[in-house]
């Protein structure tokens, strides 16, 4: 004869299995649900006075960058002026007159400055996967980037690029995004970029 | 009596509570697993392309994709009008109809073994029926090896014999009827070859027995698309690749050591396998005219030159119609063409459809100790032809002998820009518009030799000439020309 309280456990072990279980696979689900992509990136809050800061803004016709002056509202951080720089930017990228377009729905998630020098650029997937595949078209993208945040935040050295949080092989297809970039290494790109010749 | 009573239920409940445990974690195993079988696939080689496309699962049958089957292949388009699913490749119609068995291909009724499923807009057809299928479609014969989802359309399959020689220490020497590029491991007593794009097929026996001490037997096996080879040995062996990938030869490691450069990788922040593997990559050996090769004689390529992407990996949709892969692999035939030509033998990373990892390509070219390797590129943006050297870091932590992988392209960078603006001149004088610039594009960061990538862009924007030799045949000759015009520069350093 099995003991009352043997049962009772067993019952409630078994509830409890059974709960784990669902909660599980409800968490499993949630992870693989893709992100709702708004066809608009978020209008970056007014949070501090404007202030003249320099673009680096890529052009598909000749694959030029070119430095862009603007005034923009930044706040007091460093962190958050690197985010609302590289969003300044993208608000150019995203509109219909865009020199060089990026897919609906490209953002960046967040801007992480890591001591001594590394500032690391995290983009949402939409960014990525939206993006045109080819060495120029991508390159164009990724010193634009680069560029405008260690132009305007004095300090950085190297800069990673993730991808949702996570390491990834390439921007689409061609641009190694595995390791950091050296800022003073990335300089002659943005010279030959700039010259026209 | 009473406390050896209460100990034995108190026993007794921590066994159930330890079975209850285990039973919970069963469950909650099953939960996070369930779902991630290793996916079904089919194979189909042809002599157009190999790949692999998914198997889908459909009323408890195997489906697949009639259009992604025949895409590699030639031109498909598909149109679904309701019921019905219209497919039109090179000059054949066909038409399928929705949950019916019956289809017209070729103005004639044909007999799915199953009913035709749409899905979507995507028309599936039962696994079972696409040899006979494809083979109406095609007009030639196909022959499906069901238990293994290989397809073969018409005469492709490669056949090989292997041999074990009597010299000390003895080898395993096989020898393939087309290139082979498998993939391969090595575990203890073990070397597996796995042939995910390659028609080889079984020998007489599945199982082959030696007559040597260390190379003791292979067994052939295929399974969900690939082949396997396995070769048992009693001592640690390696692979190595010649006659232009025709011929493996399976033998103990040679005591000396190679005289060219080693590369292996040493910084922790890259994820993949270090391209030094205890596997030499498949590499054509030198010439059969060479009948000697002392290990410190000079490399015989003086090129290498990689096709960019390639199988699973097709690179930029540059139309419709023309994927990046195809591309660079017609451009990269003609280079080598070109080289070849002006006395610089060449060799080309990929000659075929196959799938490679920028470390392999690297680990291939580095063995092969050129005096330069082309990575070649093709795009849809702009107009005219691009050159890039590798963007890398000033500094890399080197060790003795061994080159950090991230930046052992640095010590031949300034060979590398001289080739690119030898190169850029030449295009110039065919009046190419050109354009030099540097890029953290790998794999030229992990070469050991002069690096350049081509992207090629297409003329006055008309993508439909990308991909015509009479576009491609002069940009071809005067990047040759370049490297040429640079060979002295490449052989000193060489030297």
């Amino acid at each position: 004869m099995i003991p009352r309280h043997l049962i009772l456990g067993a019952v409630v072990m078994i509830i409890l299995a059974l709960g784990m279980s669902f909660y599980a696979w409800q968490m499993r689900g949630g992870a693989s649900q893709p992100e709702t992509a708004s066809p608009q990136p978020v209008a970056p809050p007014a949070l501090g006075p404007s202030e003249q800061v320099t673009l680096y803004v890529a052009y598909d016709d000749g694959g030029f960058l070119r430095p862009q002056s603007a005034r923009i509202p930044l706040p007091a951080g460093r962190q958050e002026r690197a985010e609302e720089l590289l969003r300044a930017l993208l608000n150019i990228y995203l509109d219909k007159s865009s020199p060089h377009t990026l897919g609906a729905g490209s953002e960046v998630r967040d801007v992480y400055l890591v001591d001594p020098g590394l500032a690391i650029i995290d983009l949402n997937a939409a960014f990525a996967d939206g993006h045109r595949s080819g060495v120029l078209i991508e390159e164009l993208t990724v010193a634009s980037l680069v560029e405008t945040i260690s132009a305007n935040i004095p300090g950085i050295t190297r800069t990673k690029i993730l991808v949702d949080g996570k390491e990834r092989d390439t921007l689409a297809g061609h641009l190694d995004l595995t390791n950091f970039y050296d800022v003073a290494a990335f300089s002659p790109l943005v010279l030959q970029l700039q010259s026209t010749r | 009596m009473t406390t050896t009573a209460s100990r034995k239920t108190s026993g007794e409940f921590r066994g159930f509570l330890r079975l209850a445990v285990r039973f919970l974690l069963a469950i909650a195993s099953v939960a996070l697993l369930s779902g991630s079988p290793e996916e079904k696939r089919v194979s189909i080689y042809s002599t157009i392309a190999n790949y692999s496309i998914p198997v889908a699962e459909r009323n408890k049958l195997d489906y697949v994709g009639l259009l992604e089957g025949l895409e590699p292949l030639g031109s498909v388009s598909a149109r679904v009008n309701g019921d019905h699913w219209r497919l039109h490749y090179n000059d054949v119609y066909a038409e399928f109809t929705a949950n019916k068995r019956r289809a017209r291909v070729r103005e004639k009724d044909f007999e799915l073994p199953a009913n035709f499923i749409l899905d979507g807009g995507r028309g599936l057809v039962p696994l079972a029926g696409l040899s006979n299928l494809l083979s109406r479609i095609l007009g030639g014969p196909v022959t499906f090896t069901s238990s293994s989802r290989r397809l073969f359309v018409g005469n492709v399959a490669v056949h090989f014999t292997a041999q074990v020689s009597n010299t000390a220490p003895s080898k395993l020497t096989m020898n393939f009827t087309a290139p082979v590029n498998p993939t391969i491991a090595t575990e203890p007593g073990k070397l597996r070859m796995t042939f995910t794009h390659d028609p080889v097929v079984a020998p007489s026996s599945p199982r082959l027995t030696f007559d040597s001490p260390l190379i003791t037997s292979a067994s052939f096996a295929e399974s969900n698309g690939e082949a396997e080879l396995v070769i048992t040995s009693t001592v640690p062996v390696l692979a190595s690749f010649s006659n232009n990938g025709h011929t493996i030869t399976v033998g103990p490691p040679r005591a000396t050591a190679t005289a060219t450069a080693t590369v292996t990788q040493i910084s922790p922040n890259v994820q993949t396998p270090p391209p030094l593997s205890p596997v030499p990559p498949p590499l054509p050996a030198p010439p059969a005219t060479v009948a000697t090769p002392s290990p410190s004689a000079p490399p015989h390529y003086f090129a290498v030159i990689d096709a960019s992407h390639g199988g699973d990996e097709r690179g930029a949709a540059l139309s419709d119609q023309m994927v990046e892969k195809d591309v660079t692999l017609a451009f990269a035939r003609l280079l080598r063409q070109e080289l070849n030509g002006r006395g610089l033998l060449t060799l080309l990373v990929r000659d075929a459809d196959t799938t490679l990892t920028p470390d392999r390509r690297a680990t291939m070219t580095n063995a092969a100790a050129p005096a330069i390797y082309v990575c070649v590129h093709a795009t849809s943006q702009g107009t005219g032809v691009r050159l890039y050297t590798a963007l890398t870091a000033s500094s890399g932590a080197n060790a003795g002998p061994f080159l950090d992988w991230d930046t052992a392209q640095v010590p031949f960078q300034a060979l590398s820009d001289a080739v690119a603006t030898s190169v850029a001149a030449a295009l110039h004088e065919k009046q190419f518009p050109v354009r030099t610039l540097i890029a953290p594009l790998r794999p030229l960061n992990n070469i050991t030799t002069a690096a350049i990538a081509i992207e090629i862009a297409p003329p006055g924007g008309d993508i439909a000439r990308l991909n015509s030799v009479a576009y491609q045949q002069p940009i071809a000759a005067a990047v040759a020309s370049g490297v040429a015009d640079a060979r002295d520069q490449l052989q000193a350093v060489r030297k």
